[in-house]
């Protein structure tokens, strides 16, 4: 399969990565080494580690850190940005749409039951209109490259896309270790994000919010994955990183308890699933969430972002119909392309698919992180196989897609620099304004040949540079 | 800020401060131990197992009071939650929850701390000294402190954390010298040289504090200049008294930042006012043991006060 390497095509370096060429050649090994570990101890220092769900092991794993920078060139990037920025606004479009009056059900351009009958469809908050009418505020869009022009849509994340804080943190990193490179290379600066994601936060204060909303991020608690990322967001923004304890209702509100006494809480950033939100409205046996906090939220005494229920646009049935929504309800050609995807839960689909298991990558139609799914052309014979049983045994919780070759940029490997394939999840601001910063999060699979980029399945990052115009 | 945030900063300093004890704890116990008796050697591990308040325990896990036991119990156990490498982990992971609340420098003090303590555990026993073992412990407690005393904001963090340390101090301090309540008994005359002189050594040492002593008194040792110097001069850094101010002191500083007394302020002013009050005479009169007994009760009762009035955000 001929693979897009994003530095060079042939012989010839392509001009974003001009600027790295040099560096990268007059770097010896040794010092590289050393680089290397100069980072990890940083990395470690600062405290910022990534615990594996299902894999036991060391809780203060690092997630691998490659110091060779990705490149989007000024016009490369203008492209993603509208391509991003139309796709949220869609999403949040769609959302809005189907826990009100569903026209684009009736107008026959999506399944209802693939809506109403979804897992993540709330019943719990239709009719109900969030603040500016905004579900999903932080929008994540993992996008593969594939050739110079040719962008694809993975997948959509609605609901609480992490990782933005390696995003940040891999610009510190590479500020810190090589101020060179960003004195010679014209690099878009990321830093701004905390303060554009307060800013959304802000801008959707609820209905009854009087001066000054008090924003909080609601975390799991320590033991999360991402507990780091939550404290280092609410660290940048200046708010407060709460637990389902430290908040209560009382009234129309919700309070946090601090050592001053109750103090009311506008806007929720939560980082926890709806299911776990309020026992008394989701699952009962929850402890991590606020009993009482769904009615607040309903009666406009409380944000809640993302909003309950934005989940059911994130699906990867719904995904499909995503091109769909951007037509309907905005009037516009998407910029950015889906992947092909095939749906198991109908019959021609599903043949296909079965006949084709080893050119495909088979996905859960739930699933995230890059668990249980079947990457065909890299998976053993009784791999496959034992994949097709799983798929008959229920269809419609799967899809497939064709195996994309995805580019590839350069990586520091052991034994030198080494082409290695990424992806790349932006973080899109929605609230009163849609705002994007120049530069994502680069996934990196370090295993060679390797596709899955997750951090989970021993993925890494890269810092992702935008160059100014 | 919020409750579980003070909560989280309170007990930081608890744990540092409980390691740090445990650290001193140890360091004299093997220090007695090389002391010649009659019988052989000296064996003080039992009384320092009491000192902790950790001797049951002790006993449900280990056949005898050797050295290596006591080390693996004190230092190493993760059963023990008093252990060294059970304060040292808490501390930091309390820190890692309120990561927001501390300078780089704090949490670089708690997660280096940390992060070394997982070396040495890796590191085969038959390398480790135990006066390394302490030496490492009571450097990394001082380069927590510093590091707040150098960076932090003195804010209400600032006065939970200084909560946390006083008040474990405190009661520490009160227990190191319970265990030994009974060599301190006043008799008549100066006592010179023997067993009882290297007990008052041994108490001495346990807070660090043997040179001090010498340099605040002079001359003999007697049970009243050590009673003085432990529990009521505020020069000592470990005496009660020294304790009863700080808290006092960050008690004030939270009343006045928040506007408003609670409990906690009136038994702290009660503690102080009480020691205040007192002499070695008056302390002997009432039994040095009921006395000391008495203070960790009412360590306890402000304690639980603090908890009520801010650390359970239940007001």
């Amino acid at each position: 399969m001929p693979q897009f390497n994003e530095m060079y095509q042939g012989d010839q370096t392509r001009p974003p990565y001009a600027g790295l060429e040099a560096w990268m050649k007059a770097m010896p090994a040794d010092l590289r080494i050393q680089k290397q570990a100069e980072a990890e101890a940083l990395f470690r220092r600062i405290g910022i580690t990534f615990a594996v769900y299902g894999e036991g092991g060391d809780p203060d794993r690092l997630i691998p850190f490659d110091m060779f920078p990705r490149v989007f060139t000024h016009s490369e990037w203008a492209k993603l940005d509208r391509g991003i920025k139309q796709r949220a606004r869609a999403l949040n479009a769609f959302l809005t749409d189907v826990y009100g009056r569903g026209e684009i059900i009736r107008a026959g351009r999506i399944p209802a039951n693939l809506v109403y009958q979804n897992e993540a469809y709330e019943r719990a908050v239709a009719g109900f209109v969030p603040p500016k009418g905004v579900y999903s505020h932080i929008v994540g869009i993992d996008i593969v490259r594939t050739g110079p022009t040719d962008f694809f849509v993975l997948e959509d994340n609605c609901r609480t896309p992490s990782g933005v804080s390696y995003m940040l943190e891999s610009r510190e990193m590479m500020m810190r270790m090589f101020p060179d490179l960003f004195r010679e290379n014209r690099i878009e600066p990321v830093d701004r994000y905390h303060e554009a994601l307060r800013r959304t936060l802000m801008s959707v204060a609820p209905a009854k919010c009087q001066g000054e909303p008090t924003v909080v991020i609601l975390t799991p608690g320590h033991f999360n994955s991402a507990y780091y990322e939550h404290s280092f967001l609410a660290d940048l923004m200046g708010v407060e990183l709460v637990e389902g304890a430290d908040l209560f209702v009382d009234g129309e509100f919700v309070y946090m308890r601090t050592t001053e006494g109750p103090k009311r809480v506008d806007v929720i950033y939560r980082r926890i699933d709806d299911a776990f939100l309020d026992p008394l409205c989701f699952r009962p046996d929850s402890m991590l969430g606020v009993p009482g906090l769904m009615d607040v939220y309903r009666s406009g005494g409380v944000s809640i972002c993302s909003a309950p229920g934005a989940g059911v646009a994130d699906d990867k049935a719904v995904y499909t119909y995503v091109p769909e929504m951007i037509r309907f309800y905005l009037g516009e050609e998407p910029i950015l392309q889906n992947v092909p995807t095939w749906k198991c839960a109908g019959e021609e689909d599903l043949k296909y698919v079965l006949d084709k298991l080893p050119e495909l990558v088979v996905k859960e139609v739930h699933g995230s992180g890059g668990y249980g799914m079947l990457v065909g052309p890299k998976s053993s014979k009784e791999e496959i196989e034992t994949f097709r049983h799983k798929i008959l045994k229920d269809p419609s919780n799967y899809i497939a897609q064709p195996t994309l070759s995805l580019s590839t940029t350069p990586t520091f490997v052991e034994e030198g620099v080494a082409p290695r394939h990424v992806d790349l999840r932006p973080y899109c601001l929605v609230g009163e304004r849609i705002e994007l910063v120049p530069g994502g999060l680069t996934r990196v699979a370090l295993r060679e040949g390797s596709l899955v980029v997750n951090s989970s399945q021993g993925g890494g990052v890269k810092d992702t540079w935008v160059l100014a115009e | 800020m919020l409750s579980r945030t003070a909560d989280n900063l309170y007990w930081i300093a608890r744990y540092m401060e409980r390691a740090e004890t445990l650290a001193r704890l140890l360091e004299v116990g093997a220090r007695m131990s090389l002391l010649p008796t009659a019988q052989g050697f000296r064996n003080e591990w039992e009384s320092i197992l009491n000192a902790t308040g950790q001797i049951g325990a002790f006993q449900k896990k280990y056949d005898s009071f050797a050295q290596r036991n006591i080390e693996s119990f004190l230092f190493f156990d993760r059963d023990n939650p008093s252990s060294i490498a059970s304060c040292i982990t808490a501390a930091r992971e309390n820190g890692r929850i309120v990561r927001t609340a501390l300078t780089g420098q704090v949490w670089d003090a708690l997660n280096t701390a940390f992060q070394e303590l997982r070396q040495i555990e890796r590191t085969p026993r038959s390398q480790l000294e135990l006066s390394r073992l302490t030496d490492w412990t009571t450097k990394h407690t001082a380069m927590l402190r510093g590091a707040i005393d150098a960076t932090l904001l003195r804010n209400d963090g600032y006065d939970f954390l200084n909560l946390g340390f006083a008040l474990e101090r405190a009661d520490a301090t009160a227990r190191i010298i319970d265990v030994k309540y009974y060599v301190l008994l006043p008799r008549a005359g100066v006592i010179g040289a023997g067993a009882e002189n290297d007990q008052w050594s041994m108490l001495l040492r346990a807070l660090n504090l043997n040179r001090a002593f010498h340099w605040a008194y002079g001359g003999e040792l007697t049970a009243q200049k050590i009673a003085h110097f432990l529990i009521l001069n505020p020069a000592c850094p470990r005496a009660l008294m020294t304790c009863g101010q700080e808290i006092d002191t960050a008690l004030t500083h939270l009343a006045k930042l928040y506007g408003r007394e609670t409990e906690a302020q009136h038994l702290a002013q009660g503690l102080l006012q009480g020691l205040n009050a007192s002499s070695p005479e008056a302390i002997f009169d009432e039994g040095l043991h009921d006395f000391l007994t008495r203070f960790i009760r009412e360590i306890a009762a402000l304690a639980g006060a603090v908890h009520d009035s801010y650390l359970s955000g239940d007001m």
